[in-house]
């Protein structure tokens, strides 16, 4: 028993868990699944008098979907086609490894959580905890920054909807007010061709990365037939117009799937910073590029190095100086850029089908 | 800071107390319940010597659908558990990994701590505890695993002095040897269904519980 005394709480309710904050001010801290916080306070690089649980607390927990173009619209900014996600703050990572709706709406986030700690982590760490820990080298609040998350919060003065990318504020730090609760985050679901990958280097399996990266690739279907449109008879690209075409007898020509170009684009890096961060200006330069065109691995180790060229506070420690980590990091850009680029093309499907 | 009373079922026994907070779950373990076969390492969730299977009061119906026995909950590391975190859970330890005391197979080893005798998996048996519930855990949830996924199961669970090859060669055999296990009672109970009669004679092996 290392950690320093501390009163503990466990509320029934949301609600009765901010007033408590609210109440206990600084003195009072959130657990969830401890797996960051407990380590924390038995090495006592923090210690609070008053610790919250969320054990008891009802609707902080599971995994939903979420239909429909309305909800998230103004977040989101705009309408979400795909529908959005929706997972409890205290869902654990297990949970969300196991979730088949995880895995088929929001791919990035089920490959990402097995490169968190060991499976006994994953059986109690959260995915709200994570996040709030905000730890630079960790896996979920690169992938949050990475699909563009919304971080839901609750504090005495009503709820909040954070933009992940105003969310991370620095080392250990979010923009999290010390009255606030964070309770679910959500993820839109891509709709039409997307890629997903994201690539660590650690020195042992379960450690924090050294440096890793998460892309989120998304093809332009609209003004791009795809294989599938190609085939549907109903699709008038399919039909022959005898009014506007001059020669109406030549059946459509199947267009290169590969003709479609990125739409949006993510590339998110983590362990090379103070926190999470994005490579903005490489994927404003790769979005309208011909897809087909950025599947070359030269081509790709370009975009890793462009990603980590503009990084000036990458952490230098006994894991690995800083040059070191911007080198690892372009290599593994690049790897998860490749696999990324290639599903959204259909190919890695391909190669598992075939 | 006030104490709390915590109820903790360990190995199928309810064990009450008034516990600090900070007390952490390896240490109500071994102190409060005399159960000091969970070793007690790096305490802060690195080295897995504490590892325990941990069924949360919170825990949704976590129904096993093969029926089978075998002891359930997750495994967690109890050093970065607060035993009032556990309250109204329910644990097992390595003590209750074996046949228990009113089973038929008391005292015997489980299929695991078996297989890590013969193997040789273990030299001074520091980390032992947490690498066979660690083990119990993964090869329930993984009854077929590849070799990389044995490693990576064990990559949360350090020794320092046997290595790993002799813990690597004890999971495939207690592997092998549980999917057999689990294919004979299978069979069992599908001979059992077919006939009433010998329903009888399985129903208290299904009881052990």
């Amino acid at each position: 028993m290392k950690p320093a005394s501390f009163a503990y709480h466990a509320p029934a309710s949301a609600k009765e868990a901010v007033e408590l904050l609210a109440e206990l001010g600084d003195g009072a801290k959130v657990i969830a699944g401890g797996q960051s916080l407990i380590p924390m306070l038995a090495l006592r690089l923090a210690a609070f008098e008053h610790l919250i649980d969320l054990r008891d607390v009802p609707g902080v927990r599971g995994i939903s979907g979420r239909g429909g173009a309305v909800f998230g619209g103004a977040v989101f900014g705009g309408a979400v086609f795909g529908g959005a996600v929706w997972i409890g703050a205290g869902t654990t990572q297990a949970a969300i490894g196991r979730s088949a709706l995880v895995a088929a709406k929001v791919p990035l986030l089920a490959r990402a959580t097995p490169l968190i700690g060991h499976f006994q982590i994953r059986n109690r760490g959260t995915i709200g905890g994570s996040l709030a820990h905000a730890e630079a080298a960790a896996e979920y609040p690169a992938v949050a920054l990475t699909l563009d998350a919304v971080i839901e919060t609750m504090s005495p003065r009503g709820e909040r909807a954070i933009p992940a990318s105003e969310f991370f504020t620095g080392i250990w730090s979010t923009a999290l007010e010390p009255d606030e609760l964070l309770t679910g985050v959500v993820f839109r679901v891509r709709a039409g061709r997307a890629g997903f990958a994201i690539e660590e280097f650690s020195r042992r399996p379960g450690d924090f990365a050294v440096a890793g990266a998460a892309i989120a690739i998304e093809l332009d279907d609209t003004n791009e037939p795809s294989p599938s449109n190609l085939l549907d008879p109903k699709n008038p690209q399919n039909t022959p117009n005898l009014q506007d075409s001059p020669e109406p007898q030549d059946p459509p020509k199947p267009r290169d799937p590969w003709d479609a170009r990125v739409s949006r684009c993510a590339i998110g890096l983590f362990g090379l910073g103070p926190t999470p961060l994005r490579a903005s200006a490489v994927e404003a330069n790769l979005i309208g590029s011909l897809a087909g065109d950025l599947t070359a691995a030269a081509r790709a180790r370009e975009i890793g190095q462009a990603a980590v060229a503009g990084l000036d506070s990458v952490p230098s420690d006994l894991h690995g100086p800083a040059a070191y980590r911007k080198r690892v990091g372009a290599a593994l850009v690049a790897t998860a850029w490749l696999r990324a680029i290639r599903e959204a093309l259909g190919e890695e499907a391909e190669a598992a089908n075939g | 800071m006030a104490d709390i009373g915590v109820e903790i079922r360990v190995n199928g026994r309810v064990r009450r107390a008034r516990v600090e907070p900070r007390l952490t779950l390896v240490d109500f373990l071994r102190e409060r319940c005399q159960l000091t076969g969970t070793h007690v390492g790096c305490e802060h969730g690195v080295c897995g010597a504490c590892t325990v299977l941990l069924t949360p009061a919170d825990a949704e119906a976590d129904a096993d659908e093969s029926g089978r026995e075998g002891p359930h909950g997750q495994a967690v590391r109890s050093c970065l558990v607060f035993a009032v975190q556990a309250d109204g859970g329910e644990v097992t330890t390595i003590e209750g990994i074996a046949g228990r005391p009113a089973q038929p197979e008391a005292g015997q080893l489980s299929v695991v701590q078996a297989a890590f005798r013969e193997h040789h998996a273990l030299q001074c048996g520091f980390c032992t505890p947490g690498f066979v519930i660690s083990v119990t855990a993964f090869l329930r949830d993984q009854p077929d695993p590849t070799d990389a996924q044995i490693r990576d199961a064990l990559s949360g669970n350090l020794c320092r002095c046997t290595g790993y090859q002799g813990i690597l060669a004890a999971v495939r055999a207690a592997a092998d040897n549980l999917r057999a296990d689990n294919l004979r009672a299978d069979n069992l109970r599908a001979a059992g269904a077919q006939d009433d009669s010998r329903q009888s004679t399985i129903q208290p092996t299904q009881e052990t519980r």
